[in-house]
């Protein structure tokens, strides 16, 4: 086996010095009776070249074609990832190191998440945001879980939209179920946004939790939740799925958010079935010891030079164990660098016009479908994402374009969504072109 | 004289990206407009983020020289205990990276995802076959995320019985993780000693085990790199009184295919796909925390769950006792590849082969350094093995100078001050994947540092001097928190 | 970490198991860490208090103090109501180990049980108990 650079002589010498007859007798320590009677039931060895052509029987089973166009988002994006992205992140010294806990030979991931939670609070325009979260899903639950327990009037519920992604709240009522807490979802109104009204009457809550661009892609209101949460003394926590939404709308900081959870995914990353991607994580000054997880400080070393390490550990489990806000230990970092990378191509002039094309084609898609006979669920503004109202027999429509042109039209939201019968979820970004949707629009007529 | 790997060389400083931000630089190749722009209305949009304006070589040269100041398993010997930095293949990264899976959507439909979905089912089949349990969950995104995805099971478990119990015992030999892990489920950490071989007595938890204790944590190899050889004995008593063992597989790489979890009375145990399936740690992560369970846990598991019927694979989330979903969606896809990879390069022997060059490379470093380094629990040691700074007491050395001026001598140091249990830990976890060359050479390093500490110690108290900077100041770091630039 | 004697233990205060100090000024009851407990934990960095108007009962943790590894809770040596908080210590966490009895104190406490305070131990009685 090529990663096992033992020769026999290797392992003669080294028995000499263990003391050991034999490699077995190194596990005399484990009684007899702990040990399997039966060998690993998993097939044999294959070489680089096998692996190579059973992995590529697997991969096209996936309709994930280089041709393919997807107008297709709800949480995991489609964008241009430029080529310097894979070549720099796949630079071993980031990809095989371990977590910087010894500064002096780590200052470069060191470097570069301070670069990048710098850039996450300027793009979300917060004060503070962490070294990354698992995803959005569960960096929002965390977000709740702090709202809970800060609460003063111990309330334990906590407030959530439904048009927070359905499976970020199924990840909420995970989490805070088990501690003794509850999610009480506030209902949508006919313009496709959290009904206010309805939130305004929920009594003994801890917090609100807001995702905007929301699941259908609407842009909600946040100052008015966020007047409402101050009304009720509560903390407001705002959510995501698409980052690049706010290279162009105003961010949840300036619009009051206590707490913001992300999806990164849309910063360089691919979309890889849902995962890894970045959750992002971030808050007021307030909050900076009530986060969860790493973050990365900058200080001096003994000669009076400027560097960075790890910081405020005592939040986390290692330390505070039983006491600890939670038990994140490996986040997803790599990916945090990828998307400083990102962050850092793009540049100020390219998020803005990246943000713009998005919105210009969803607008224009849009558009085509009505011309095509859909009709739109909603007149609300969106970012690169909206409802349809499709004609009777779309579903298998969508389904031949799939097979038959690798084209991903919508999904279906009424299995989210049962009151929603033939309404679908649409998306474009800057990699669909305009002849790309005069295709689709002239394929679903 | 063994040459020593660290040595200078040229070092180039780099300024933060906003340092070197020029006004109307991009890096990016923007798309061509090819629809007409469609204005918001400007109560909705803001300003443009603040982010840096640079060009494309800006970005490659700082993202490389800052590379250049990190330490990885590539460049050199990384023995960090408990944390298995093996080797990361390289053609791991060729197989997550084909278009069929970088670009797979999560929502695409099963009829259009079969490739994933098999991939997953395969892996799943394989991980239960290594630990011996029933079924495996992909969907925790880390270890910790694993840790808490089993306890919200053993947590289901005892409210579908009726009753829910309030506390779990955790041994001091445990990861921070493990307390962590069972407070957010709400039950309070009974925390017990192991006996004075460094393994956990049976009376120690007969003594406690009661039936308002929901089970024990157990991490086996422990973190002293010891066997717990009463397992059985210890999982019998808490059965006895209706708990549940949890068992923390971050230290599995000693026992593939000598041990399997899941036939020793464990209920429920997390492997770590960064750890033990050589998944590259990318820096603290994304990671892979999957758990396996014994059938008794089965209906608890995470939804979506995929099955395989006839040919075909699918997601199901009809499962009325599931935990319910911890992930957006099915885990860390990109990981799993990796770690399916590497099982089937692998194959049974080699998975094997690897925990017993695992295990004969901590237990040569251990007989190597006798006598050079303290040894508190001197007993046959697992894939790691546990020193500390007892002898180096007398000249004011530190394991954390040790620690130090082994990377001028160009090695990443061992774990240092874990396991708690012994005061100055200094834990050495080698991997299979280092030959004996490698290991000779760090070996002559901790004998020479050994010896400075006695002849020259203000040069460990000095170290690291070869690296980019030298100690930081922690302190002020904490005090003054600069978290952004 | 200092000798025994390198360390100051006014006459002044009253001290506690837990290594802290306690000092009666009229009605009120000020408290703080000695410079046992300052000196065991190392540089500190960061102080978690209560807020004016909390109630406490003897024995009941009211805060802790964090040095860069480690975490201690602080406990309350006699129940009462925090009247004052040491601000200062926001900005400024190392003043309990630059003067842990005069800058570096934590809480002002209204004491609802006189004898509580009576109880502590003088400092005869605590460097007994140091020294065991």
């Amino acid at each position: 086996m090529r990663y096992l650079p033992h020769t026999q002589d290797d392992i003669e010498s080294m028995l000499k010095i263990t003391g050991h007859a034999t490699v077995d007798d190194l596990f005399n320590c484990i009684p007899d009776y702990l040990k399997t009677k039966q060998s690993l039931d998993i097939p044999e060895s294959l070489t680089e070249w096998e692996l190579n052509a059973h992995m590529e029987q697997l991969a096209s089973l996936n309709i994930a074609c280089k041709t393919y166009k997807c107008f297709i988002g709800a949480g995991s994006y489609d964008h241009y990832i430029p080529a310097i992205i894979p070549y720099l992140i796949s630079r071993s010294e980031f990809m095989t190191a371990y977590t910087p806990y010894q500064p002096e030979v780590s200052q470069g991931t060191l470097q570069g998440i301070y670069e990048f939670q710098t850039m996450i609070t300027e793009l979300l325009g917060m004060d503070i945001a962490t070294a990354s979260h698992y995803d959005c899903g569960t960096a929002l639950a965390e977000a709740c879980l702090i709202a809970l327990r800060q609460n003063k009037k111990k309330s334990y519920k906590i407030a959530v939209s439904s048009l927070v992604h359905p499976s970020h709240r199924q990840i909420i009522q995970t989490y805070i179920h088990p501690a003794g807490y509850e999610m009480v979802e506030i209902p949508y109104t006919k313009e496709g946004l959290t009904d206010i009204a309805a939130l305004e009457k929920m009594e003994g809550i801890a917090g609100i939790a807001i995702q905007s661009p929301n699941f259908f892609g609407n842009i909600e209101n946040l100052k008015a939740f966020k007047s409402l949460s101050d009304a009720k003394d509560i903390l407001f926590i705002v959510s995501f799925t698409e980052a690049l939404a706010y290279g162009l709308l105003k961010n949840p900081g300036s619009l009051g958010a206590d707490l913001v959870a992300g999806e990164g995914q849309s910063l360089g990353i691919a979309k890889s079935f849902g995962g890894p991607g970045l959750g992002l994580l971030a808050g007021t000054q307030k909050q900076t010891r009530n986060l969860p997880g790493r973050l990365i400080g900058k200080t001096k070393d003994a000669n009076g030079a400027d560097g960075f390490v790890l910081t405020l550990a005592t939040r986390e489990q290692h330390i505070r164990r039983e006491k600890a806000s939670s038990n994140i230990c490996s986040n997803n970092g790599l990916n945090a660098m990828t998307a400083a990378m990102y962050l850092s191509t793009v540049g100020k002039i390219g998020i803005r016009e990246i943000a713009q094309q998005n919105h210009d084609k969803a607008e224009y898609l849009k558009e085509s479908l009505m011309k095509s006979g859909f009709k739109s669920a909603f007149s609300t503004p969106f970012f690169n994402e909206f409802v349809m109202k499709v004609p009777n027999g779309y579903e298998k429509k969508r389904k031949a374009l799939i097979d038959k042109k690798c084209i991903f039209a919508g999904i279906h939201l009424e299995p989210y969504y049962p009151e929603l019968k033939l309404h679908y979820l649409f998306c474009a970004t800057e990699t669909i072109s305009k002849s790309d949707i005069d295709h689709l629009a002239k394929e679903v007529q | 004289m063994i040459q020593q790997p660290g040595t200078s060389g040229l070092i180039f400083n780099e300024p933060l990206l906003w340092e070197k931000s020029r006004k109307g630089r991009c890096a990016m190749s923007l798309p061509k407009q090819d629809v007409d722009r469609s204005v918001l209305d400007t109560d909705l949009t803001g300003d443009a983020p603040n982010l840096p304006e640079l060009s494309e070589l800006d970005v490659v040269r700082h993202y490389t020289r800052l590379s250049q100041w990190n330490f990885g398993v590539d460049s050199g010997m990384y023995p960090l205990g408990s944390c298995t930095m093996k080797y990361n293949p390289k053609t791991n990264e060729v197989q997550a990276a084909r278009q069929g899976f970088a670009s797979a959507h999560p929502l695409s439909g099963d009829e259009f995802s079969q490739g994933a979905l098999k991939l997953m089912y395969n892996l799943e089949q394989h991980l239960a076959k290594i630990t011996g349990f029933h079924a495996v969950t992909l969907q925790p995104a880390a270890g910790a995320h694993g840790e808490f995805c089993g306890m919200l099971m053993i947590h289901a478990y005892h409210a579908k019985n009726g009753r829910q119990r309030s506390k779990i015992i955790i041994p001091d030999t445990a990861h921070g993780t493990n307390p962590a892990s069972a407070s957010l489920c709400g039950y309070e950490s009974v925390n017990i000693k192991s006996g004075p071989n460094g393994i956990l007595e049976p009376e120690t938890i007969a003594a406690i085990m009661d039936e308002d204790t929901a089970g024990i944590m157990i991490t086996n190899p422990n973190t002293l790199g010891l066997f717990e050889a009463n397992i059985k004995e210890i999982a019998d008593i808490v059965h006895s009184k209706g708990g549940l063992v949890y068992g923390d597989g971050a230290n599995m790489n000693a026992i593939m295919g000598i041990v399997k979890p899941g036939e020793i009375g464990i209920d429920v145990l997390h492997l770590n796909l960064h750890k033990t399936f050589s998944t590259p740690h990318g820096g603290g992560g994304p990671g892979s925390g999957p758990v396996a369970v014994g059938k008794t846990l089965e209906p608890f598991l995470p939804i979506p769950k995929v099955v395989k019927e006839l040919d075909t694979y699918k997601f199901i989330t009809n499962r009325p006792d599931t935990i319910g979903r911890i992930h957006t969606f099915y885990g860390h896809f990109g990981i799993m590849v990796r770690a399916y990879a590497y099982i089937l390069s692998m194959g049974a022997k080699g998975l094997a082969d690897a925990s017993k060059l695992a295990v004969l490379n901590a237990n040569y470093i251990k007989e190597s350094l006798r006598g050079t380094l303290n040894l508190p629990y001197d007993k046959p040691c697992m894939h790691e093995c546990v020193f500390n700074d007892q002898f180096q007491k007398e000249y004011h050395i530190t394991t954390m100078d040790m620690a130090k001026r082994l990377l001028d001598y160009g090695f990443h140091p061992p774990t240092v001050y874990f396991p708690l249990v012994v005061e100055g830990a200094f834990m050495v976890e080698p991997t299979e994947t280092e030959s004996k060359e490698d290991i000779d050479q760090f070996i002559h390093a901790v004998k020479s540092i050994a010896q400075e500490a006695k002849d020259n110690p203000e040069q460990l108290k000095k170290a690291p001097r070869l690296t980019k900077v030298t100690r930081m100041d922690e302190v002020l770091a904490a005090r003054k928190p600069c978290l952004r630039g | 970490m200092k000798e025994l004697k390198d360390l100051n233990f006014p006459d002044d205060v009253k001290y506690t198991k837990d290594h802290e100090w306690a000092k009666k000024t009229g009605e009120l009851v000020t408290i703080g860490i000695n410079d046992y407990a300052q000196d065991q934990l190392g540089e500190i960095v960061f102080v978690e208090l209560p807020e004016v108007g909390d109630i406490f009962s003897e024995g009941d943790e009211f805060g802790s103090v964090e040095s860069v590894k480690a975490v201690s809770e602080i406990y309350i040596p006699i129940s009462g109501e925090i009247v004052e908080i040491n601000q200062g210590l926001e900005d400024a966490p190392e003043l309990v180990n630059q003067s842990c009895y005069t800058d570096g104190w934590l809480v002002s406490i209204k004491p609802s049980n006189a004898s509580e305070f009576e109880s502590l131990m003088d400092k005869a009685a605590y460097l007994d108990m140091l020294k065991g």
